[in-house]
């Protein structure tokens, strides 16, 4: 499979990086004419992956998509276009025929046949919500000069579950929030983003934890509101505020606790010079802790880009697929899409990694 | 016996047993057209001569038309229970064949919203939108201003500068 080592986006650091890691745009579309994906039949979903690999579409920058066909790449494959963030858990865990279609050094992906015909997103570094926007659409509008789409006059683009109807729409950002979680704010944070109809979830989005204190906040409304008001929301109320209340946070620990949290952050950092077994878990906690110490200016020797990088990099697939064996030569076991393999190889090669990265 | 409509004291002429709900619904044919039921519009002529013939001596009212509600999408044969198990439509053309149903359904999950507001195919350039954006970006901004809200006015404004300059890069 050609994928570069780590999703290039994840290194350079956008606006308002000290909170916000990343932006993103997607959007769904399902093809006029055809059954939706859950009613559809393996040989209708395999037209429907033909169909859409045959439209003359290209990337912005004017790139060929990269296809990959999901029914025939290797559990690892899959579990790696997971962790990247191009693909969602129940689209590697599906078994019927499925593809994605990447481009842009992987900030642009189209999933085919998810829960809709397609699914595409534009994930890009730090607080850029409408440039995403702005290239995904563009991406929508050569896909409409090309195929025909389901659209309503009165329900908008027609999509498998209502609750994406409308705008289809989906504008998240990922922040990285420990100075809520450290002073016990993240529960007045959720029940503010209900209020707003937001969602708040994990790293890796619908029903994962807040590993690494990430928390991706996404719009829930689809109907009656259109894209640019909710994007006006976004960047005008939502996002703003979330991230002055983080850094609000972080004062108020620097000012209350100074030596509490630079102990902390010396801690995290001084364990992941020098463990020799990591669990994955437990290097999510550290890496969080140093990534909070950086924009602090609590580590100046510390680049961000590889605290940011290592995040993917521990990750289980990652971990097996990515990294040259020159770290550390112990072979591992393969690794399932669905399972966190984390043994005590993999622990072990996952110490070797992050002592070689941050320089321990 | 004659019933009456649920929704007024006129004679009901569609009848239906709505399972999910659990309850009988009866209708005049006002609002039975209203509530989206295909009531037909006048009885066929072979069903007058039927009745002519047939008539009694005594005026009985007529016999109740029963009229399905479409339980299945005539192309995709998804049923709306289906979809209330799965929570997912079979085909565009559900959207059509459960439409009264899909109306409080959707209104739940949008917070009351029942029409398409934004983009639709073919119809906006990249021009219009960002000029959208820039309109709804200065809404927000007056708005904030006249809450005294100066760091948000400050973003908005930040926002809008990066806007205007990438439009002079393109």
């Amino acid at each position: 499979m050609k994928l570069k080592q780590t999703g290039p986006w994840i290194e350079h650091s956008g606006p308002d990086a000290d909170v916000v890691v990343s932006s993103r745009a997607r959007l769904a579309r399902n093809l006029a004419g055809l059954p939706f994906v859950n009613q559809a039949s393996d040989v209708q979903r395999r037209e429907i992956l033909q169909l859409v690999r045959s439209l003359p579409f290209a990337s912005e920058r004017g790139e060929e998509l990269v296809w990959i066909d999901l029914q025939h790449s290797t559990p690892e494959d899959r579990r790696l276009l997971f962790e990247r963030h191009l693909v969602s858990k129940q689209f590697i865990e599906s078994v019927s025929p499925r593809a994605v279609a990447i481009a842009d050094d992987e900030q642009l992906s189209v999933m085919v046949n998810e829960e809709d015909h397609l699914r595409m997103q534009v994930l890009l570094p730090g607080l850029e919500l409408e440039e995403a926007w702005r290239r995904v659409v563009e991406f929508d509008r050569r896909l409409e000069k090309h195929a025909d789409i389901a659209v309503h006059p009165r329900w908008g683009y027609l999509t498998a579950c209502p609750t994406n109807v409308g705008t289809a729409i989906r504008f998240s950002v990922m922040l990285h929030l420990p100075g809520l979680r450290l002073t016990n704010e993240l529960e007045r944070l959720r029940r503010a983003s209900n209020d707003l109809d937001l969602a708040v979830r994990g790293f890796y989005g619908e029903g994962s934890d807040s590993s690494g204190d990430f928390y991706q906040v996404s719009n829930q409304l689809t109907l009656g509101v259109s894209e640019t008001d909710l994007l006006a929301t976004f960047l005008g109320e939502v996002v703003p505020r979330i991230v002055a209340y983080e850094r609000m946070a972080r004062d108020i620990l620097v000012e209350r606790s100074a030596t509490l949290l630079e102990d902390r952050v010396h801690r995290a950092l001084g364990t992941l010079r020098s463990a020799r077994l990591l669990a994955i878990e437990e290097s999510m906690k550290h890496l969080s802790r140093v990534r909070l110490g950086i924009s602090l200016g609590l580590l100046p020797d510390v680049p961000l880009g590889t605290v940011q990088r290592l995040f993917l990099e521990v990750q289980p697939a990652h971990l097996r697929c990515v990294r040259p064996d020159s770290i550390d030569d112990t072979a591992l076991e393969p690794v399932g899409e669905d399972r966190m393999l984390d043994d005590e190889r993999t622990r072990r090669r996952r110490a070797a990694l992050v002592r070689h990265e941050l320089g321990g | 016996m004659n019933t009456k409509c649920d929704k007024c004291d006129q004679p009901a002429e569609v009848h239906e047993i709505d399972v999910e709900a659990g309850r009988e619904i009866h209708l005049c044919r006002e609002h039975a057209i209203e509530a989206g039921f295909q009531v037909p519009q006048s009885a066929p002529v072979t069903d007058l001569l039927t009745q002519f013939a047939t008539m009694p001596t005594q005026a009985d009212p007529p016999a109740p038309r029963r009229v399905e509600r479409p339980t299945a999408c005539v192309e995709c044969g998804s049923t709306f229970a289906r979809f209330r198990k799965t929570g997912l439509l079979g085909c565009p053309d559900c959207y059509g064949a459960f439409a009264r149903q899909l109306d409080t359904v959707v209104a739940r999950s949008q917070n009351g919203a029942n029409a398409h507001v934004g983009r639709v195919p073919d119809q906006s350039s990249e021009l219009v939108d960002l000029q959208a954006l820039r309109r709804s970006l200065i809404e927000e901004l007056d708005r904030a201003v006249a809450s005294e809200q100066y760091e948000r006015a400050a973003n908005l404004r930040d926002r809008l500068n990066t806007l205007a300059v990438g439009d002079s890069g393109g």
